[in-house]
C-alpha cells in the first residue's frame, strides 16, 4: 500500500503589521476548508503553538521587521523553513511600519507616549526597537512576495495554489500592485 | 512627408521621418513603457522608462527623443532594458516616500501600475526615508513632494497648453524639487491661474485635490443626523 503524500506544512507569523494580512487570509472564507484538506497550519497566531517547529514547508510573514524580537523569530523561521514569503506590503516594502524612519526612534519615543497621558515604556522585557523598520528580505532571503495592503484573498489564493503545487509564485499584473 | 524604413525587434516597419522611435512602435502595436511622456507635450527623456537599444549606439537611447530614420535597427525589449526598467521604477520608489497605501493615488497611479507591469514585487535598494515639505498653500490643490518622480508633466502642460510658466524644477538630481513662480508657496504664485492642468496630468500622488474637508463633513454629519433621529424614535418607542 502507497503512503499519501506528505501534507504540506504552513506555518504564518505576525511581526510588526496590523494583522490585516491574516485577517485577509481568514476572509478566503470557504477556501480554507479545501486548504486544509490537504495543509497543516503549523504555527502562527491562528494556532496555539508557542514554539516555532523544525521541518516547515512555507511561511506567510507578515509585517516589517521593527523590533529586536520580530528579527530573532524572522532568522528562526528562516532556519527552519523551505519556502518563506513576505505576506503583505509591511514584509514586502515596510509600508505603513516603516513611516517612523522618517524620524529619530528617540524622538518619537519622547514624543508620542507623553503626549497622551503616559510616558515613554521602558524596561528589559520589552524588546529594543531597531533604528530602522525593514523590509523582510533586507534581513533574510525571501522565496516568493505577495504585495497589497492587505492582500487581497485571490492574491493570497493564487500564492498558496503554486506553493502547494510546488510552482514558483507568479503573481498576474493586477495581483501584484502595492496598496 | 518622407517615410523611412527601419527594423524594430526584428521586424521591419515604416515611419514617418522625424517622428520618433515611441510614436512609431505605438503606430506597430510595438508597446515601450513610458512614466514622462504624452502625446501633445514635448518631449522630455526624464523617466528613462523608455529606452531602448540602437545598433551602432555605445548605450541605450529614449526612444521619446530619438528619431526613426532609414536603416536604425532597434530593440526595445531585451533582457537588459527590462531589467534596466525595473531597477529605474525600484530606485523611484526607493528614492522618496511612495508608500502605496497611504497615497491619494492609490490605484489610480501610473507608478504603482508600471511597477505592477514590469514585474516589481519588491524593491532590491535600500529606502532613503527623506522627508520632503508639503506645499497646501494653494486653496484647491496640494502639492506633496514625496510622491514626485519629477516626470515633469506638470512643467510642460502649464507652459505649453496653459500658458502661464508657473511650474519649474529647481535643484539638480536627487535634489529636483518642482517649484511654482521661482520657489514660493504654490498658494501665493501671481503666475497659476488655478486651472489644474498640471493635477490632471500627474502621473502619481504629488498633485492632487485638495479635500473640501468642510464640505465633506456637512455630508456626514448629514445622514448621521438622519439616524440619530430615527434611533430617538426608538428609544422613545422603548420607553
Amino acid at each position: 500500500m502507497n503512503d499519501p503524500p506528505p501534507r504540506l506544512r504552513l506555518a504564518t507569523a505576525w511581526l510588526a503589521g496590523c494583522s490585516g494580512c491574516h485577517m485577509s487570509f481568514l476572509d478566503l472564507g470557504e477556501r480554507l476548508v479545501e486548504l486544509f484538506s490537504e495543509v497543516d497550519l503549523v504555527y502562527g497566531p491562528l494556532v496555539d503553538g508557542k514554539a516555532y517547529p523544525e521541518g516547515v514547508d512555507v511561511a506567510l510573514v507578515e509585517g516589517a521587521v521593527a523590533t529586536e524580537e520580530n528579527r530573532m523569530l524572522l532568522e528562526h523561521i528562516r532556519a527552519r523553513t523551505r519556502l518563506l514569503v513576505s505576506f503583505g506590503d509591511c514584509a514586502v516594502t515596510g509600508n505603513v511600519t516603516a513611516l517612523r524612519n522618517y524620524y529619530p526612534t528617540e524622538e518619537l519615543l519622547a514624543a508620542v507616549y507623553p503626549a497622551a497621558a503616559g510616558c515613554t515604556p521602558a524596561g528589559p522585557e520589552l524588546p529594543a526597537l531597531l533604528t530602522r523598520v525593514l523590509p523582510l528580505h533586507q534581513i533574510v532571503a525571501v522565496d516568493a512576495f505577495i504585495p497589497g495592503c492587505p492582500p487581497e484573498p485571490d492574491r493570497i489564493w493564487a500564492a498558496l495554489s503554486a506553493l502547494r503545487h510546488g510552482e514558483t509564485v507568479r503573481l498576474g499584473e493586477e495581483q501584484r500592485t502595492f496598496g | 512627408m518622407s517615410v523611412v524604413t527601419l527594423t524594430m525587434n526584428g521586424r521591419l516597419i515604416s515611419a514617418r521621418q522625424g517622428e520618433s522611435l515611441l510614436q512609431a512602435a505605438r503606430e506597430h502595436g510595438i508597446e515601450i513603457p513610458t512614466l514622462c511622456h504624452l502625446d501633445g507635450l514635448e518631449p522630455l527623456g526624464g523617466c528613462r522608462l523608455c529606452l531602448v537599444e540602437v545598433r551602432g549606439s555605445p548605450r541605450p537611447l529614449p526612444a521619446c527623443l530619438t528619431q526613426a530614420s532609414e536603416g536604425l535597427v532597434v530593440e526595445t525589449d531585451t533582457a537588459a532594458l527590462v531589467e534596466y526598467r525595473r531597477m529605474i521604477v525600484e530606485l523611484l520608489l526607493a528614492e522618496r516616500a511612495h508608500t502605496c497605501s497611504v497615497c491619494v493615488r492609490n490605484g489610480r497611479c501610473e507608478l504603482q501600475a508600471m511597477a505592477a507591469r514590469l514585474g516589481v514585487d519588491h524593491v532590491r535598494f535600500e529606502y532613503r526615508y527623506r522627508l520632503l515639505p508639503l506645499d497646501a498653500s494653494h486653496e484647491r490643490f496640494t502639492l506633496d513632494h514625496n510622491r514626485c518622480i519629477l516626470c515633469r508633466r506638470c512643467v510642460r502642460v502649464c507652459d505649453a497648453v496653459e500658458g502661464a510658466h508657473t511650474w519649474d524644477v529647481c535643484f539638480r538630481g536627487i535634489n529636483g524639487r518642482v517649484v511654482s513662480d521661482l520657489d514660493r508657496p504654490w498658494g501665493e504664485s501671481t503666475s497659476c491661474t488655478g486651472c489644474g492642468k498640471c493635477v490632471h496630468l500627474c502621473p502619481t500622488g504629488a498633485l492632487s485635490r485638495t479635500v473640501d474637508v468642510g464640505d465633506e463633513a456637512a455630508r456626514e454629519r448629514a445622514s448621521l443626523l438622519r439616524i440619530l433621529e430615527r434611533r430617538a424614535g426608538i428609544r422613545e418607542e422603548g420607553a
